[in-house]
């Protein structure tokens, strides 16, 4: 790859200080490149799976793109608060029932889910129009559980934004009649194509830009870093975490729409904790503090993930049949994430982000 | 109602060992361990002999009570310790999130090992079947393993409590877990103290299993995950780091679980746990450093 990874820490503090008078958008223009060349690399990924025309893969690319716009999602809230938060996927599990009101039959849903009010019984939207919606619906979810959990920090807000999801989980699990209960949401319709999920990545990571060098992404960051200097600034550091959790958790709803409109079946119980390690994994992984780090962590840990699946199915080498035994595929996975964290505790990209080097930018 | 005061009493009892393994690591090493509850996963199976059969081989189980207690214990504390050399040793100077992601990694591994051995199915064990007899107390019938459980916590409790006050070994680990680097700069020898801390939480990890599989009489590859997440609950509600608080905080949890339980109206019974969940978030937003705060562990500027 010609791209090098150099410093571009924007979490500088004097960022804004240092030019006293700053170009307008010069803060856009210097860090603008990152969301770039990470769209280009989600679009040369789409563009080989396009190539190869192969179902599998496509099916597997379409889950990269999911999980992409979850964990810069997770990214928004969590490398810009440094607050691990645990609710998250609840957030996608509002988001993708959200989808699967809006866009299910309305006879299949009269059928299934009697308890929905009328007027949304008798709704059918196509998928983006149900995304955007879901988007908001989980935005609006995050306010008000952010207005309450924000006045928290550290480990008791990990704790409750676990909470949220245990109590988000809990609910979707047993309201027979709005939710289907545990029993699997089915008849979302399935969209095959590729673009779509792209879009809902590339979107997801502009918004994360967006909001890293906006105000109030900056003076959150300013408070991960120094609480103490940052409050003492005028940094209302309770606010700046509620926009930030409020825009991750619109990403995470339109993951949440996206990923039904993928598998096409809802249950709460994928929206619980396997995914929530899962995406937290490839986060840390990546480096917690870049959004870099976030989205080469899904694509790095979602190709292993893969290779190894195809290790276990079976590799045949000349005339015999290499395949590992069933089970090894997890427990290397494991054991691969623990050496990349005790090899760079602070993820494979640390705090820095993806940009061409200094010295070509200038010319 | 005495029923009801017994349920909490078992139920309290099993969160409370859960807190209290979890508050030890977490008090000398800051490390939030979430392969805990795979830790007592493998406890139970240790009574199995590997097998992918539907049907379980018991092998372990089979030893009289004097030996399987020790037998299972000392597998939780082998496996704790284990993890702590191989593993948590390298994380001693990262960050948090790292530690937690990497216990989770760790408890990942443990548990698909376990479904490589024994497959996913859940089994059914009779652990030490004389347990299950009911017994009268004072006009409520109860079964004699409830009695047994809670009299198990208590002397475990109290036989902890003597451990950490009276000994030089539990002296040390108070005081590192007080106040890890001085500790250390006191001459308390920093991979003694952990290796034990890891020790006794895989030893107490390993006592949930033993209660809960003689309990439920199935063993689930999942069954560390629940009980773990409630005892996470209750470390952080009870105060990161404090003990005594990790305990009382179990109790609670498991009052309000069965108290919620019984005064609901039916309805909204099967969202018991989203109730509890939200007291969860309500004792934070009024206790966020917990019922009892853990000395040194408040930031200073």
């Amino acid at each position: 790859m010609a791209v090098a990874a150099s410093l571009a820490n924007s979490t500088a503090p004097g960022a804004a200080a240092t030019e006293r008078k700053p170009a307008r958008f010069a803060l856009a223009r210097r860090t603008v490149l990152t969301p770039v060349l990470l769209s280009l690399l989600l679009l040369a990924i789409a563009l080989i799976t396009v190539m190869t025309g192969s179902r599998p893969f496509n099916q597997t690319v379409i889950d990269v793109f999911v999980r992409v716009i979850l964990v810069v999602g997770l990214y928004i809230f969590i490398g810009n608060s440094g607050v691990l938060s645990f609710g998250h996927i609840g957030f996608t599990c509002l988001g993708a029932y959200a989808a699967a009101w809006l866009t299910i039959n309305p006879m299949m849903k009269r059928g299934s889910l009697p308890g929905l009010p009328e007027w949304l019984l008798a709704t059918r939207l196509p998928y983006w129009q149900s995304a955007v919606l879901a988007a908001l619906f989980a935005a609006l979810a995050a306010l008000i559980f952010g207005r309450v959990l924000m006045r928290l920090s550290g480990i008791a807000a990990s704790i409750a934004t676990f909470a949220m999801l245990a109590m988000i989980n809990t609910i979707y699990s047993n309201w027979e009649s709005v939710t289907g209960a545990t029993s699997s949401v089915v008849g979302i319709p399935i969209v095959r194509v590729i673009w779509p999920y792209l879009i809902g990545a590339v979107v997801a990571i502009f918004i994360a830009w967006a909001h890293a060098i906006s105000r109030s992404g900056l003076a959150l960051r300013a408070a991960r870093d120094e609480p103490t200097a940052a409050a003492a600034s005028g940094v209302d550091i309770p606010r700046e975490r509620l926009v930030a959790f409020v825009v991750s958790g619109a990403v995470m709803g339109l993951g949440g729409a996206l990923m039904a409109h993928s598998i096409g079946v809802v249950t709460p119980d994928t929206f619980y904790l396997g995914l929530t390690f899962i995406t937290l994994s490839m986060l840390v992984v990546g480096g917690m503090g870049s959004l870099s780090g976030g989205v080469l962590g899904v694509v790095l840990l979602s190709a292993l993930i893969q290779a190894l699946r195809w290790l276990e199915a079976g590799v045949s080498l000349g005339e015999s049949t290499f395949a590992l035994p069933k089970g090894v595929q997890e427990i290397a996975l494991g054991v691969i994430m623990i050496v990349i964290l005790a090899l760079r505790p602070s993820g494979l990209m640390g705090n820095r982000e993806l940009t061409l080097p200094r010295s070509s930018r200038n010319k | 109602m005495l029923q009801i005061l017994f349920d909490a009493l078992s139920l309290g009892s099993l969160y409370a060992l859960g807190a209290l393994g979890i508050a030890l690591i977490f008090g000398v090493m800051r490390l939030v361990n979430f392969a805990h509850g795979d830790v007592i996963a493998f406890c139970v199976f240790a009574l199995l002999w590997p097998s992918t059969d539907a049907m379980a081989i018991v092998f372990a189980g089979q030893l009289p009570w004097y030996l399987l207690v020790p037998f299972v214990l000392l597998c939780g504390a082998g496996l704790s310790v284990l993890c702590e050399i191989v593993v948590f040793r390298r994380f001693r100077q990262a960050n948090p999130a790292t530690m937690m992601i990497a216990s989770f990694a760790l408890g990942f591994v443990i548990r698909y090992f376990l479904l490589m051995l024994f497959s996913s199915r859940p089994k059914s064990i009779s652990l030490l079947p004389e347990l299950s007899q009911p017994v009268e107390i004072l006009g409520a019938r109860l079964p004699l393993l409830q009695l047994i459980t809670i009299v198990t916590t208590m002397v475990i409790l109290i036989g902890l409590t003597l451990f950490l006050r009276q000994t030089r070994f539990g002296l040390e680990m108070r005081a590192a877990a007080e106040n890890f680097s001085m500790a250390r700069m006191l001459g308390v020898r920093a991979n003694r103290v952990i290796i034990g801390a890891f020790a006794l939480s895989g030893a107490l990890a390993a006592a949930i299993a033993l209660i809960f599989g003689a309990q439920t009489g199935t063993l689930d590859i999942q069954m560390g995950a629940s009980i773990m997440l409630m005892a996470f609950i209750a470390t952080v509600i009870g105060g990161l780091g404090s003990l005594g608080g990790a305990v009382l905080a179990g109790f609670l949890l498991g009052a309000a679980s069965v108290i919620m339980q019984v005064m609901l109206p039916i309805d909204a019974r099967p969202f018991r746990d989203a109730f509890v969940y939200g007291a969860v978030i309500l004792v934070l937003l009024f206790r966020p450093q917990g019922l009892i705060a853990a000395r040194g562990t408040k930031e200073r500027v």
